[in-house]
């Protein structure tokens, strides 16, 4: 075992030149999701009650499904990006942790492009 | 090394909260609930996908009471987390550091995120032609 401090250890060696990255992509994710979910609270206001031909019919305009999409795919990375933190937060078991945190980024690819096929179904009306 | 039994802080029976503390976490708790809240969006995206008998079925449950309940509480959680996140963002940039700003800005999001809320029901229910 070495009497060197972690400190003395590791000093000299320069950053991983990665650990800015979790932090950079929450922050351009969430500047992204700015405008997109102001307008998508915006939309589900303005069309609160449309039915099913109604929703296919507004999603057949392509802009809405361009936005859609990108609120969806901005909403999961974001997501998944915060919940990884609160999972490395109060999860203190190494196993449980990793498993937290493989289980949430999955879910998070799965749903998102589940979603993301789903919409592009109704919009090319396939 | 002696250990001390201090007690630990918080202690939360005798702890007076402030705003910034309390923000911080309902930013955290606001971000757990609008990504299961995201669940519904996905849901609701797939009943469509399904055809019109599913789409109906779910905009059946949004338009119960629990439903409205629930998505009453997306509603502010969302606009919770985005004005406090363009708080967050602000503080990235440099912005609103003294003690005095992050007070000023934190009664902001709060009253600005309940204003919004009830802004968006009251024009949602006159989109539906509840008045």
């Amino acid at each position: 075992m070495s009497i060197r401090t972690p400190l003395g250890r590791v000093r000299g060696l320069g950053s991983a030149k990665e650990g800015v990255q979790h932090w950079w992509m929450q922050r351009l994710t969430a500047l992204a999701l700015v405008p997109l979910s102001l307008w998508f609270i915006f939309t589900m206001v303005a069309h609160a009650g449309y039915d099913h031909g109604q929703i296919v019919g507004w999603l057949g305009h392509p802009s809405n499904a361009v936005l859609l999409i990108l609120l969806l795919a901005a909403t999961f990375h974001h997501a998944q990006l915060g919940l990884q933190v609160v999972i490395e937060d109060y999860v203190h078991g190494e196993g449980a942790k990793l498993a937290g945190i493989i289980i949430v980024k999955f879910l998070a690819v799965l749903l998102a492009t589940g979603a993301i096929v789903g919409i592009l179904r109704l919009a090319l009306g396939s | 090394m002696t250990v001390r039994n201090r007690p630990l802080s918080p202690h939360l029976q005798i702890y007076r909260w402030q705003l910034t503390s309390v923000m911080s976490i309902l930013h955290r708790a606001t971000g757990i609930a609008l990504a299961l809240g995201a669940l519904l969006l996905v849901w609701w995206i797939a009943a469509a996908v399904r055809g019109p008998e599913a789409f109906a079925g779910v905009q059946g449950f949004i338009g119960s009471l629990l439903g409205r309940v629930l998505l009453f509480g997306w509603t502010w959680a969302l606009f919770y987390h985005l004005l406090n996140g363009i708080r967050h963002l602000c503080w990235d940039a440099g912005w609103g550091f003294s003690l005095a700003d992050t007070y000023r800005s934190g009664w902001l999001v709060a009253t600005g995120s309940v204003v919004l809320t009830l802004v968006a029901w009251i024009v949602g229910y006159a989109v539906l032609g509840a008045w």
